[in-house]
């Protein structure tokens, strides 16, 4: 017996146990880590796409900029949304953890309706542009706008798809720990989206020139 | 808060991480709120002196992701998240490189490209 083994025997304070020989950590560690490593992918290639905008924002081709095309107003209520069905989504997780039923399904319903709205909006803003003939063709900038924007759209969009799956499985399966813990991943993919909602409402909307 | 009284019935061991959890998320949207209602006065006003607008919505927004990492994603320094930090920090490496390199080489090609006159003569 080495001198480490020996010595984890002897301790009774499981933080002196080296980390070589802890075991492998629970499922739910495992789960939220790689779905953390997941997160930080999805946004860069979100940064993928803001070096894009960066670079062709200026590019209008004769067109119109960003600065007449956005209304702060309209961008305001997108943003609450979002935050609103954030913070939310964090509470239906909570609660699924606790094993509430009714609160599960109230903030499950709350946020996807928050989240529903946001999409809404943001497909009036995307006809309304394409309607005065300011689609993704016009210039390079919004071309680089809709790639952007419309790419977060879609995460917000698979999200929702996510989430009413998630509330089916809660109906089925009830709250199995797989179940919890793939709700737990859904949180942690929605406050990733909002995360890169901040960047697009600062840069794109806000920065606009 | 009638549906988390229920709850406590039931795990009692869980009760003082349930309220931290729900006290964490109601400080996070508060500052969140605060933060995201600043950015917009900022870009619509005129009391700020106008270079340093930019300067202050870049400020905005790393602290309002800042608040959404610590309050909502619950990521702290603490020892038990050594890996999450330093996943964290290459993803914020390789999005820092892939944006700055990207506006550091198209600003300086665009800086060094000929016009277009000028290309059009050598091309006689």
């Amino acid at each position: 017996m080495s001198a480490v083994d020996a010595t984890v025997a002897r301790s009774p304070f499981p933080e002196e146990v080296p980390l070589s020989k802890r075991g492998p950590a629970s499922t739910r560690t495992v789960v939220g880590f790689g779905f953390w490593l997941f997160l930080l992918s999805d946004i860069v290639i979100f940064a993928t796409m803001f070096a894009a905008y960066a670079v062709l924002s200026g590019q209008t081709a004769g067109g119109p900029a960003g600065i007449q095309l956005f209304d702060p107003g309209h961008v305001l209520i997108e943003t609450g949304c979002l935050l609103a069905s954030s913070f939310t989504c964090g509470l239906c997780a909570l609660a699924s953890e606790r094993r509430n039923n009714a609160a599960t399904y109230l903030w499950g319903a709350v946020t996807f309706l928050l989240g529903a709205s946001f999409i809404a909006l943001e497909l009036s803003e995307f006809a309304r542009l394409i309607a005065a003939g300011d689609g993704p063709t016009r210039s390079a900038f919004l071309s680089a706008f809709f790639c952007l924007v419309g790419t977060h759209g879609l995460h917000v969009t698979l999200g929702l798809g996510w989430l009413l799956l998630m509330m089916a499985q809660v109906a089925t399966l009830g709250f199995r720990p797989m179940v919890v813990r793939r709700l737990f991943c859904f949180t942690l993919f929605w406050h990733a989206l909002d995360i890169v909602w901040i960047g697009v409402f600062t840069i794109v909307y806000l920065g606009a020139r | 808060m009638n549906e988390y009284a229920a709850a406590h019935d039931r795990t009692p061991g869980a009760e003082a991480n349930d309220r931290g959890s729900v006290r964490r998320y109601v400080t996070g949207f508060g500052f969140a709120v605060a933060l995201t209602l600043a950015s917009f006065w900022v870009a619509g006003t005129h009391t700020v002196w106008m270079p340093g607008v930019p300067v202050l919505l870049a400020v905005l927004a790393i602290a309002q992701m800042g608040v959404h990492l610590v309050f909502f994603l619950n990521i702290s320094s603490g020892p038990d998240q050594t890996n999450n930090i330093l996943a964290l920090a290459f993803g914020i490496f390789v999005v820092g490189l892939v944006v700055f390199g990207s506006m550091i080489i198209m600003t300086n090609l665009n800086a060094n490209m000929m016009s277009m006159q000028q290309l059009i003569q050598m091309q006689r």
